[in-house]
């Protein structure tokens, strides 16, 4: 069981020219094993910074993360071992993976950084966890990204985040970039690692509808503030801020645009779409 | 605003046909047959690889090499009331053939504009080269009026590229596709990229812009709920066939081909029952 807390954290970026610009503004939330928080929000909410603050890529001007109670070290081994219990799956497989190497490579790699197990158990551990993410090791671990699908991509940096096993991921549109028929299975494979590992996942996106099947709980940011919080069919269903439902009613929902055949389920059908 | 009529046909593809002579070859696009009406938008749906694309490249002969048209044809319904087959003209037309009649969006706009050269040259590049005798003020208000018209304002019509955000990049390629006042566009994921509240202003300019100008437009993505809200008739294709062609209403409430259940699944819906995600 881990606790990350996330607590009352400003990030202000100065910009050459312009002053000073507010990214984050006392922003706190707790993520927990076994839970899965959904952030959404439009471009330029501070979705990312949240994400490059928990990896500590970014430090925060004001604010604190505690892991278990304690602050995270600002560098060297502490630090390491920190990123070692949150891992990052980023949203374009292709720029993620390296092109030159093969995905035996790109799972060895953080088994042999953070001595996760004894050398001569690497090659079985590497099978291990492509079995995990539903790949057939012996198809996939000589071939290099370009030969796999977005989804096999996809699924090969999910591996690779799980092996210096986790107790946190980070996963920032994780399936924005697949093809719809892909992102199901992909959501459903994060799901499965998060129960099945006790996994706690910040699940980033500005999709509304996998973000509401998703996560236990939402939360909403606008120009870097919360404006909502909450169990994530509360927020998406019954959303209270104005601008929670001016995003829902920006989100394709083909159950509301043909309400007659089947008995729309929201008073906000006029205003949800307009796009015809 | 009235719904347009949409009884007149614009472009019908007869048994068209494409194949990728590589090793072996692959048949992107089979035998397909559809009338796309005048002022009608379609849909043209299905996941990675189904020959979307390949299709709506394929009628304006976009395709390039290994791509080969192996059959079929294409007929262009000009408002002139001439009868334009697409296959048979040569370089030369078919030049002035795209843009004019039937101009494309493409899918990330960052890419599509050149970012060394100022929005407001790079649409007067498009009247220069199919409007040669334009005098440059002319060009300049017709510029000047297209971004009015998809609303990024002429002010910005000195701003490269990447001063613009990402939507306003988006509008500046509709305004480029709209230049020549094409009676088709054809729209490859042109919101893919974007957050959903610049995607609902875009599409609702889209359709704003439809009634407005009347042109037809085929619209290509992979996101079904979207496509759902926006397309008068949805084809949805798969291994380069298309499985169902019918109103996007129908799509929704009645579809036919088992194939087009299994796409409807697989998507949340933002509103409907859980469950999609086993959790």
């Amino acid at each position: 069981m881990s606790v990350l807390e996330f607590d009352r954290i400003s990030k202000i970026y100065n910009v050459r020219g312009a002053g000073h610009m507010k990214a984050l503004d006392d922003v706190s939330f707790t993520l927990e094993s076994g839970r899965t928080i959904g952030l959404v929000g439009q471009s330029g909410s501070g979705k990312s910074t949240i994400a490059k603050i928990l990896t500590q890529l970014e430090t925060p001007t004001t604010g604190e993360i505690r892991l278990d109670g304690a602050r995270i070290p600002r560098r060297g081994r502490g630090l390491r071992k920190y990123r070692q219990q949150l891992r990052m799956v980023f949203q374009d497989p292709f720029a993620s993976l390296n092109p030159y190497h093969s995905i035996r490579y790109h799972i060895e790699r953080p088994l042999r950084l953070d001595d996760v197990v004894p050398a001569k158990e690497t090659e079985r551990e590497v099978r291990r966890l492509l079995e995990r993410v539903q790949l057939a090791p012996d198809t996939v671990i000589d071939r290099r990204p370009h030969e796999l699908s977005g989804g096999q991509r996809q699924r090969v940096a999910i591996a690779r985040a799980l092996a210096s096993r986790p107790k946190l991921l980070v996963a920032d549109e994780p399936v924005s970039m697949l093809d719809v028929s892909l992102r199901l299975g992909v959501l459903n494979l994060l799901a499965d690692l998060q129960r099945e590992e006790g996994l706690g996942v910040l699940y980033i996106t500005h999709d509304l509808a996998t973000a509401r099947h998703f996560s236990d709980e939402i939360i909403v940011l606008n120009q870097g503030r919360i404006v909502e919080q909450g169990t994530a069919d509360d927020v998406i269903l019954n959303p209270q801020h104005p601008y929670t439902r001016e995003l829902r009613a920006a989100s394709p929902d083909p159950e509301n645009w043909f309400p007659t055949k089947h008995g729309g389920t929201s008073p906000d059908a006029s205003t949800s779409g307009g796009a015809r | 605003m009235p719904e347009p009529q949409l009884t007149e046909p614009l472009l019908s593809v007869r048994d068209f046909s494409v194949v990728y002579d590589v090793d072996p070859p692959v048949a992107a696009v089979r035998d397909v047959t559809l009338e796309l009406q005048r002022g009608e938008i379609l849909g043209l749906a299905g996941e990675s690889g189904c020959g979307k694309t390949t299709l709506a490249y394929g009628v304006q002969r976009l395709l390039k090499a290994p791509a080969v048209i192996t059959g079929g044809s294409v007929v262009f319904h000009d408002t002139s009331g001439e009868t334009i087959d697409v296959n048979a003209l040569d370089a030369e037309h078919m030049r002035r053939f795209r843009w004019d009649k039937i101009s494309m969006v493409f899918q990330g706009a960052m890419n599509a504009l050149n970012p060394v050269a100022t929005i407001g040259s790079q649409l007067a590049d498009v009247f220069e080269v199919h409007r040669p005798e334009m005098t440059r003020k002319q060009r300049r208000a017709e510029v000047e009026e297209l971004l009015e018209i998809v609303k990024v304002g002429r002010d910005r019509i000195r701003s490269f590229p990447h001063e613009l955000s990402g939507g306003m990049r988006q509008r500046v390629m509709i305004a480029m596709a709209l230049a020549l006042r094409p009676q088709l566009m054809v729209m490859d994921e042109p919101t893919t990229a974007l957050d959903v509240l610049v995607q609902r202003e875009i599409l609702r300019q889209i359709s704003q812009l439809r009634h407005e100008f009347g042109f037809s437009v085929i619209f290509i993505t992979h996101d079904l709920p979207l496509l759902l809200e926006i397309s008068d008739r949805i084809a949805i294709m798969r291994e380069g066939e298309i499985v169902e062609l019918q109103s996007a209403e129908g799509i929704w409430s009645n579809p036919q081909h088992e194939y087009t259940r299994r796409l409807l699944e697989s998507f949340p819906r933002l509103t409907g029952e859980r469950g999609v995600v086993v959790r």
